[in-house]
């Protein structure tokens, strides 16, 4: 049953990415270059969500260490939040990485002035 | 995404500067992030002269608020890098931390805008840190101080050279774009909230965790600059 799901899964997205290849037959400069758009928004999509999940599973591990801690040895909790608050700043700061990526194709793109030429600045 | 309403660029507007960009140098001295960043700095001298202009034996509130905050910096740099380098270090060290925390922080009023939310001032910052790192080396190492590329073991050495190298201009890239990433990102969720939801009150929660935001990459900064300093200070493995 898991497989099956899988499996049509896979097919959906096969056929999903597959169809905007389809379109191109039909195509001019300017639905060519829409394409790029299209496909800047689903690559910051994806990145920082898949980048929230990876971080929020670090970040959980990080901090159920903490909590163990603190409970084995509730005298050294001072010292114990201190490190736990500086790891999570790092772990975060990886998905922030992330962020700036998706920020710079949305907002600062440098090739959005070369497809904008390239369909005539439509 | 900057905040539409800057009390510095409706001040330099008066005198009919060119705020909203341009050609040439003018335009690029007073863009936003640098006023805002020359503000901070003048909230910085200014308290210092204000507070601790005269020092005296039984400190007054604002001397003993100092007092306070360089002695807790002090120990937390003594902690890694021992006495005498903490005491070499502190000026940079409490300049970078307290900074980076005010600058952080003025972005939460209405009306100013984080220098550090540009990815100019956060690189600044970081190169600071990493040529004040190869200063150090070299000062306490001399020419030695390329055994700190090297490794453990010297037939590793054509190995461990460009890994380390990269590993230290990755220092760069990775203390910049943490600072910026985070107050860029806590300034783009605020205007976002103040546009759908700023009649009620909805940006508070975000201003709080934006307090502590600000605090924590203050803070992380500071820790990892004392950390390269240190790297550097020390004997290679």
């Amino acid at each position: 049953m898991k497989k099956a799901l899988l499996v049509s899964l896979l097919v959906i997205l096969t056929m999903g990415v597959a169809s905007v290849a389809f379109g191109q037959e039909t195509a001019d400069a300017k639905t060519a270059g829409l394409d790029f758009f299209i496909w800047t928004v689903i690559a910051s999509g994806s990145c920082i969500a898949v980048a929230a999940f990876g971080g929020a599973l670090g970040q959980s591990a990080a901090i159920k260490a903490a909590c163990e801690g603190i409970a084995r040895n509730p005298e050294a909790s001072g010292k114990i939040t201190v490190t736990m608050i500086i790891g999570l700043a790092l772990i975060e700061s990886l998905v922030i990485y992330a962020l700036v990526i998706c920020l710079i194709m949305l907002f600062a793109n440098p090739a959005t002035s070369k497809v904008l030429a390239l369909m005539g600045l439509a | 995404m900057e905040h539409p309403i800057l009390f510095i660029n409706l001040l330099l507007e008066l005198f009919h500067l060119p705020v909203h960009g341009g050609h040439g140098l003018l335009p690029k001295i007073i863009a936003p992030h640098v006023t805002n960043a020359w503000f901070v700095m003048l909230v910085l001298i200014l308290s210092a002269k204000l507070f601790v202009g005269k020092i005296q034996m039984i400190p007054g509130k604002g001397q003993n608020f100092f007092e306070a905050v360089i002695s807790g910096i002090e120990g937390f740099a003594a902690e890694n890098m021992g006495e005498e380098g903490a005491k070499l270090m502190l000026p940079m060290i409490a300049t970078l931390g307290i900074y980076i925390f005010i600058a952080n922080l003025i972005g939460l009023f209405p009306g100013f805008m984080s220098p550090t939310a540009n990815v100019n001032t956060t690189l600044s910052l970081a190169l600071t840190v990493f040529i004040t790192t190869h200063i150090l080396g070299v000062k306490f190492h001399g020419v030695k101080y390329i055994k700190h590329f090297m490794g453990p073991v010297s037939w590793l050495a054509p190995l461990m050279l460009p890994i380390e190298l990269i590993g230290h201009f990755a220092r760069i890239l990775s203390l910049s774009i943490r600072l910026f990433g985070n107050i860029m990102a806590k300034e783009v969720l605020l205007g976002l909230l103040f546009l759908l939801a700023g009649a009620f009150l909805g940006p508070l929660p975000i201003m709080a965790l934006g307090v502590f935001v600000c605090f924590v990459q203050a803070f992380v900064f500071v820790l990892l600059s004392i950390l390269y300093f240190t790297g550097a200070m020390e004997h290679a493995h």
